[in-house]
């Protein structure tokens, strides 16, 4: 193969039974468990699968586990119901998820939790006294492990406390293992999944490129699992200088999920949800520690505790307002009030909680916490230590702010936006015989169930994590056993379909000339001007970056309006949003980590369009604290207790929203009575 | 700059088969400038769009020189702390330096195994073709954390 240059790229194809596209907890779960399966294929009929994961950084450290964590936050353990998980996941996300999704995900994800510690994690865990341990001192002193009926230390419900430096890493070891070296493909990033050329409803495979040399990878695949995280900075955040980076979410989430499947024609579901987490001030670090175990209180300037404050608020929003754990965005709604009211800075009253701890504690207790409180940040946001450094602020002498970040668009976390997939055949959900909304396109299926566990709407097309809409609240673990439940249904549908023979529905030569396409601009019109960055026939993907922001920021419910937005101002957006995506045909790209910033920023587009189209077509305001429709500044259950879901069509760049019927498969009331507590 | 290049540090990886920082950083923000024409310092690496640092630190940990170091986000944080890392292979030690003058020092397990020595599928049940069809994963009730769940809680499932 001739080697490529930056105007001619090498084309690389390949042809693969399975395809893995991201390298984050779903791809590594992924990877442990296909590969486990092909072992069992080999063994019993001969056939070798052709099995590889792609990822567009370094599978050690990549998506949002790089960093580490300090907690695990789905553990069902022994003594709660995975019922009891999915009620959960539907009260946070207002009534409106996929009870089958978050079932069977509770069912399955301590299997994961299991594996992690086995394979080395540290997981705190509490002794016969009640004293807690770290991971690593509680194995030395002979504590089993959760497995063999291990205490964990719960910090919250659903949380259990860990020493996570190095849980991606651990994580990433049991993955690469598993794929061995040669299946893995690291710095190429794939930008465009690519249609059947028989049958359009098929997916054929995937096209990328090398960020590292001038190499385009076009994938042929029978399977394909697209597992590349949720959508961070499509909204001006907060920080605008180098402080965009800190990002709450991963700044390299950049929606590529949700615009390569919806370019494909998946169908998408609820991504008018979106997640607006309350964080300490800029350095967005974590507060459910504080709040859980450390029991601090956050209050407005003047020392009130606005969740008491405030509560009667909660009834205007029933039931959800109404649990025991009220949803995330109503706490936030309730924040939010101070801050319109002028009682800001909202603060983590960090002294109070420390002080009340110490009464009870030894010194060398008192030490321990210290560490915990620090452990919190060190081991996932450390960005927030250097705030507190730089400030001067050590939690138990001086309380630090709380501020509602810029929105967020994921499905792992506490949000819901995703692609509709196909679930479990046991749970009782619905199916075609249930009866659905008019409006769902006629080439859609009906039923919560169309064969394969997480495939989309498209055939041969799994998600996994961030990808899943309408459940949530899955995190790393839970990512981790979704994408473990998404590859044993891929060699299912490899199998079943061994004969096809994937043909992709564009020539090799045009989908490289599509993905140079800002190479191209670059090289054609550099020499126009004299300073590269200002030029009539090209924007840079920062500039175009930069001006989806402001849209996002100014018209859809961004900081700039306190999340508040209207049909009007949606219709706005929309025309700048048409105008923006013209616009990204003109991207230039002067190297090729500008051309990874192109396409990130391209996929951007088509997820906040997703958002917008979303927002707009429900016409209520069914996540107030995270965003209001001031025109419909209210929750309608009676006309909006139902999916919005929507397909894309890439020929025509339009989008179609409709409702689908949304059915509760547990018994949602239980959350209301005080005996369920 | 958030990630800063230490540069009389730095040595660009020579003896190692990859620059470590280039390696790692998930957001393709670390660079090689081999020939010095980027920064005027040759063959040692460089933050190339600071305002995307997540801060994460993975370049930090792996730099087999210590090269590595932050200077918090400009637009936000007073001068004068830092917040730097050693990470071994137990355990990672944080050296926090305040702006006032004041360090702690914390020490922290980061995994109870050695690197390398996972044995993926040691002791795991082998599964049959035949159990594609059935939910679940590969390991069954072997690791003892399926939660098959109350049959009365489904409502539907009659």
């Amino acid at each position: 193969m001739a080697e490529g240059t930056f105007g001619n790229p090498a084309i690389v194809e390949e042809e693969l039974d399975i395809l893995l596209i991201g390298g984050g907890m779903a791809c590594c779960g992924a990877a442990y468990e296909v590969m486990r399966w092909a072992e069992a294929v080999k063994a019993e009929s001969g056939k070798e699968l052709k099995i590889k994961l792609v990822d567009k950084a370094a599978v050690d450290r990549s998506g949002a586990v790089a960093q580490g964590l300090s907690a695990i936050n789905t553990y069902i353990g022994p003594d709660l119901d995975p019922a009891d998980y999915a009620r959960m996941v539907s009260n946070d996300l207002m009534g409106i998820t996929r009870d089958d999704l978050a079932y069977d995900l509770g069912r399955n994800v301590d299997d994961s939790v299991h594996l992690f510690e086995e394979w080395g994690l540290p997981i705190w865990k509490t002794d016969a006294e009640g004293v807690r341990h770290d991971g690593a001192e509680a194995q030395k002193e002979g504590i089993p492990s959760l497995k063999d009926g291990g205490k964990p230390v719960r910090s919250g419900k659903w949380q259990i406390m860990i020493n996570g430096e190095s849980y991606k890493w651990i994580v990433a070891e049991a993955a690469k293992k598993a794929l061995g070296l040669a299946r893995i493909e690291e710095r190429i990033f794939i930008v465009k999944l690519v249609n059947d050329k028989n049958d359009p409803s098929r997916i054929s495979g995937a096209v990328g490129f090398s960020v590292r040399d001038n190499t385009i990878h076009i994938y042929k695949a029978k399977a394909v699992l697209l597992a590349a995280g949720g959508c961070v900075n499509l909204f001006r955040p907060r920080s605008v200088g180098e402080g965009a980076g800190r990002a709450w979410y991963p700044v390299w989430n950049a929606g590529s999920t949700y615009a390569m499947a919806a370019e494909a024609g998946a169908e998408m579901t609820m991504m008018e949800n979106r997640f607006v987490p309350a964080r300490f001030k800029d350095g967005y670090g974590p507060v459910g520690a504080w709040f859980l175990l450390f029991k601090a209180k956050a209050t407005n300037a003047y020392g009130e505790d606005y969740m008491v404050k405030n509560k009667a608020m909660l009834d205007d929003y029933p039931p959800y307002g109404q649990a025991a754990v009220p949803a995330s965005c109503l706490r936030n709604h309730l924040m939010l009030k101070e801050m319109k009211d002028g009682k800001g800075p909202i603060y983590m009253d960090t002294v109070s909680a420390l002080a009340k701890l110490r009464e009870t504690l030894t010194p060398k207790e008192v030490k321990h916490l210290e560490s915990e409180a620090w452990e919190d940040f060190l081991d996932m946001c450390v960005g927030q230590c250097g705030i507190w450094v730089g400030e001067n602020i050590e939690p138990e002498k001086k309380m630090s702010e709380l501020m509602p970040t810029e929105p967020y668009l994921l499905g792992s976390h506490s949000g819901c936006c995703g692609i509709w997939v196909s679930g479990p055949e046991d749970l009782g959900a619905p199916t075609a015989a249930d009866g659905e909304y008019d409006g769902v396109p006629a080439h859609l299926p009906r039923g919560w169930n169309w064969g394969y566990r997480s495939m989309t709407t498209v055939k041969g097309l799994f998600t996994a994590g961030d990808g899943v809409g309408a459940s949530g609240h899955k995190f790393s673990s839970g990512s981790h056993a979704e994408g473990r439940l998404a590859a044993k249904a891929m060699v299912k549908y490899a199998l079943d379909n061994k004969d096809f023979k994937p043909e992709l529905d564009t020539p090799a030569a045009q989908l490289a000339e599509e993905i140079y396409k800002p190479v191209r601009n670059f090289l054609e019109h550099k020499d126009y001007t004299t300073a590269i960055d200002v030029n009539p026939h090209y924007i840079t993907p920062k500039m175009l970056q930069m001006r989806l922001q402001k849209i996002m920021d100014e018209y859809v419910a961004g900081c700039a309006t306190y999340y508040n937005t209207n049909d009007k101002m949606l219709a706005v957006a929309e025309e700048k949003l048409e105008m923006l995506k013209e616009d990204s045909l003109k991207m230039r790209a002067k190297d090729l980590h500008e051309l990874l910033r192109a396409w990130e920023n391209y996929h951007r587009i088509i997820t906040a369009e997703a958002h917008m189209k979303h927002i707009q077509f429900r016409e209520e305001s069914r996540y107030p604290g995270f965003y209001y429709r001031t025109d419909k500044n209210f929750v309608d259950e009676k006309n909006w207790h139902c999916f919005v879901n929507s397909v894309y069509d890439k020929n025509t760049h339009k989008w179609t929203c409709f409702k689908r019927k949304h059915t509760d498969l547990v018994d949602k009331s239980k959350l209301f009575k005080a005996a369920a507590h | 700059m958030p990630t800063f290049v230490r540069t009389e540090k730095c040595d660009g990886c020579k003896g190692q088969d990859k620059t470590a920082c280039m390696y790692i950083c998930p957001h393709d923000l670390m660079k090689l400038d081999k020939d010095g024409s980027d920064t005027g310092h040759a063959m040692k690496a460089y933050n190339q769009e600071p305002e995307q640092c997540w801060e994460c630190y993975s370049c930090v940990k792996i730099c087999p020189q210590g090269a590595i170091e932050v200077r918090h986000y400009a637009d936000i944080v007073p001068l004068g702390g830092s917040v730097q890392p050693m990470r071994g292979s137990d355990s990672i030690m944080w050296t926090i330096k305040f702006r006032n003058g004041t360090i702690k020092r914390f020490k922290f397990p980061i995994r109870t195994t050695s690197e390398g020595s996972i044995d993926n599928y040691g002791g795991k049940p082998m599964p049959k073709m035949a159990d594609l069809s059935t939910p679940g994963m590969f390991t069954g009730t072997s690791m003892n954390g399926y939660r098959a769940g109350k049959k009365e809680e489904l409502i539907r499932v009659k």
